[in-house]
């Protein structure tokens, strides 16, 4: 520990009996309170509990695991899911090797839950490709341990996450030839969710810096133009707009030019992802004091270096939790696709329930689609969390 | 002159690109025969609409859309009412003293603010509501003959007899009296500038006229329409459909997770020492809550309240993937019939924009209401 370092305050233990009388007895009403919870939270658990081991019929889920996780993906052509996966996997472990912090718990938590997935009963071809991600993320962080914090380095790993992006896309897309293309439209189950919520923040996040930028700008035609399409897009629900891109963009567009469904829904998710990501960083922006402007014009920077260089960097740095707390949104919207025919995970569901074979089955199916996204939801609005509490620690 | 060139070449750009999509628009409609006008607003609708206020399906499409509208209207109204209750309730909660109190408010926040609405909502209606309860012949029959099944709700209803309008001379006159009360009071307290609650003397003078007029009045000015099981299926009383129920419960609980955490970061955002101080200033906790800290976490909650209350309002327009007739599901019936994309767009697009200025609108005005005035 370094020298100087504050101390936690010392923890008093209290012996159990006080505990109970202090936090859960101190008044009648407290104790009434106390009973009606209990009995509350006891009812809920029980009643869950019994159902989910004794009338459940979970069988539904693993003979249709394969269907909603990637939907009607080709068997033979899943090795590129995996790759993707690995990719990203080694990625966490090159970043996680080279830093300590948030990112290196990130890729042991990944690790770990890899560890506990390969556990379950899976069939054990997929249980070898789940230990690859063990192994993707530890070639990853050796890597990243060797490469140390060289600056070449540093340049490779941000260049190569950089270029993860569209080789993930081509990879599970495919081009012809030894790569099918694999639509995405009813091909891809839960995997359209996540790529849905990665491009759409991705894409939205430098066309929300540009409309944040235009509507503080000093020019009153840009601003107006920047704040009339961030009103606009923040005051109708997606859905419409997606029921706006898949019946009047045929209207909109020249007949040569009819982009695919995804596409479509992708483009539309950016769109409207963009107007909230505008106004996320927009508050970071004001709340960068006047003198970090006054310092930069002082040291004779103009304009756009000013805010390339020294106004942007600090403000996406105060708005990172606000924009994992936008994925997480963005990636709860994907669900709508379904809304234009598009086979994300709900929908499929919804193809299960129409088979003969697992029909009632609908409790089960609903709790594990609830399961899978509160799992991902949650442990990412607890790194969001994690986040916030470092960037408040770290204030330079 | 930089500037001015700058903004006039964006300009330039952006109405470009608007012209280049009029453009393709109109080759678009006269290769495919069609042609923009709301004419088709003042034809026949021909589609049923299973709820909502009276309607034909010989009513005309504007009067249809009208139905959603007020159909979205109504779901946007209870369920920010329901949300309101259960985020205050489940906010303070949060900050209870009681463990176990705080625990399961967490559960609740935490489950269901991780779980996308549409998740929630197929669970609510496809599960709980078409899979879980009984079909109509053998509804549930809970307390106060109201009666639960596939179908929805059957409860009983006042409905207006002929003495009804004796009675509103009553109601009026109560309303009169009270507003009347309520003003004085109200004067009274702002000059000798002490804290108290006006209504709290006009309700009761209220109330007491209105009874009065309900005993005078000849018979009873209203009468309890019970539902009743008919051949097929309930008659009388007041129905609120499956999917309405659904929306109502999924909207209700999800938005009100989100309101609990922003009363919980309001009551939070008021320093402990306030509260401490109107203890010691000799305050009863009741009016420690009313006269200390609610009037400095309002200002802290009310500007995220608001985006909540628009979200719900948004998020009403799921109501079509699980067959609520509100605005979105009318006007998506509507273009599916009569094939007018562009105007149908417009439309809907306009109804939201403007529900979602009136509500921003009127909560701005309540924020300047409560906002701290800085002496």
């Amino acid at each position: 520990m370094r020298a100087g370092a504050q101390l936690p305050p010392p923890t008093e233990r209290i012996p159990a009996l006080r505990w109970l009388r202090e936090n859960l007895f101190n008044s009648p009403f407290n104790a009434i309170l106390t009973v009606l919870a209990a009995a509350l939270i006891g009812g809920i658990l029980f009643g869950l509990l019994r159902w989910a081991v004794m009338e459940a019929e979970w069988s539904v889920i693993p003979a249709n695991l394969k269907l909603l996780l990637v939907g009607t993906y080709p068997a033979d052509q899943l090795w590129r899911v995996w790759s993707v996966l690995y990719l990203v996997g080694a990625l966490v472990g090159l970043s996680a090797g080279r830093r300590r912090g948030l990112i290196r718990r990130i890729a042991w938590a990944a690790g770990g839950a890899a560890i506990l997935l390969a556990l379950l009963p899976f069939p054990l071809p997929t249980r070898g490709w789940i230990l690859g991600c063990v192994a993707a993320i530890g070639i990853g962080f050796g890597l990243g341990r060797l490469g140390g914090g060289r600056r070449w380095v540093r340049r490779i790993e941000a260049a190569v996450w950089v270029l993860s992006f569209p080789v993930s896309l081509i990879v599970l897309n495919g081009v012809g030839g030894p790569l099918p293309v694999i639509a995405g439209r009813n091909q891809w189950g839960f995997l359209l969710n996540l790529v849905g919520a990665v491009v759409g923040i991705g894409l939205s996040l430098p066309l929300g810096v540009l409309l944040a930028l235009g509507r503080r700008s000093k020019l009153p035609a840009i601003r107006m133009v920047c704040a009339a399409y961030i009103e606009l897009i923040r005051g109708v629900p997606l859905i419409s707009l997606l029921f706006m891109a898949s019946i009047m963009l045929q209207l909109l567009l020249p007949d040569s030019f009819r982009p695919d469904l995804v596409i479509r829904a992708m483009l539309t998710i950016t769109l409207f992802s963009a107007a909230y990501m505008a106004e996320n960083v927009r508050g970071g922006l004001q709340a960068i004091p006047k003198g970090q402007y006054e310092a930069a014009y002082a040291v004779g920077l103009n304009g756009a270096l000013t805010t390339m260089l020294i106004i942007l960097p600090q403000a996406l740095r105060a708005v990172i939790p606000a924009i994992v707390g936008q994925f997480i949104a963005l990636f709860k919207d994907t669900t709508l696709f379904g809304f234009i025919a598009i086979l994300e995970l709900l929908n499929i569901s919804r193809s299960v329930l129409g088979n003969l074979e697992w029909r009632g089955r609908i409790f089960e199916l609903y709790m594990f689609i609830g399961l899978v996204f509160w799992i991902l939801c949650y442990s990412m609005s607890y790194v969001s969390r994690r986040i916030e509490k470092s960037l408040g620690v770290g204030e330079r | 002159m930089l500037r001015i060139a700058a903004q006039v070449l964006f300009l330039l750009a952006v109405a470009v690109g608007f012209w280049w999509l009029a453009n393709n628009l109109q080759t678009n409609l006269r290769a495919s025969g069609l042609s923009i006008s709301f004419r088709f607003l003042g034809e026949t609708a021909g589609f049923p609409i299973s709820e909502g206020i009276a309607y034909q399906p010989t009513s005309v499409n504007s009067y249809a859309f009208w139905v959603g509208v007020v159909n979205t209207l109504r779901v946007a109204v209870i369920g920010v009412v329901l949300a309101t209750i259960l985020g205050t309730l489940f906010g303070i909660a949060r900050l209870s003293s009681n463990w176990l109190v705080r625990r399961l408010a967490a559960l609740y926040v935490e489950t269901v603010r991780n779980i996308p609405l549409l998740v929630q909502l197929f669970f609510w209606y496809f599960a709980v509501m078409l899979t879980a309860l009984p079909m109509v012949e053998s509804s549930f029959r809970l307390p106060g003959s109201v009666f639960l099944s596939r179908r929805g709700l059957y409860m009983p209803w006042p409905i207006p007899t002929a003495t009804f309008g004796t009675w509103m001379i009553y109601v009026a006159v109560g309303l009169a009296l009270a507003s009347g009360v309520y003003f004085v009071r109200r004067i009274r307290l702002k000059r000798a500038d002490r804290p108290g609650v006006p209504i709290l003397w006009a309700l009761p003078v209220f109330a007491t006229v209105v009874l009065v007029g309900w005993f005078l009045a000849p018979g009873s000015p209203l009468a309890l329409d019970v539902p009743v099981f008919e051949r097929f299926n309930f008659e009388g009383g007041m129905w609120l459909s499956a999917p309405f129920l659904a929306l109502v419960i999924g909207l209700s609980t999800y938005t009100g997770a989100f309101i609990a955490e922003i009363v919980r970061a309001g009551i939070q955002a008021v320093s402990v020492g306030q509260k401490e101080a109107a203890r010691a200033l000799g305050l009863r906790p009741s009016r420690v809550l009313r006269l200390v800290v609610l009037p400095q976490a309002l200002p802290v909650i009310i500007p995220p309240m608001t985006s909540q209350y628009l979200n719900l309002t948004k998020n009403s327009s799921l109501a079509i993937l699980i067959g609520y007739y509100d605005l979105l599901n009318v006007g998506t019936t509507i273009y599916n019939q009569t094939g007018h994309a562009i105007e149908m767009v417009l439309l809907i697009m306009g109804s939201y924009l403007a529900m979602s200025l009136l509500t921003s609108l009127a909560m701005n005005l309540y924020n300047r209401r409560v906002k701290l005035v800085e002496r």
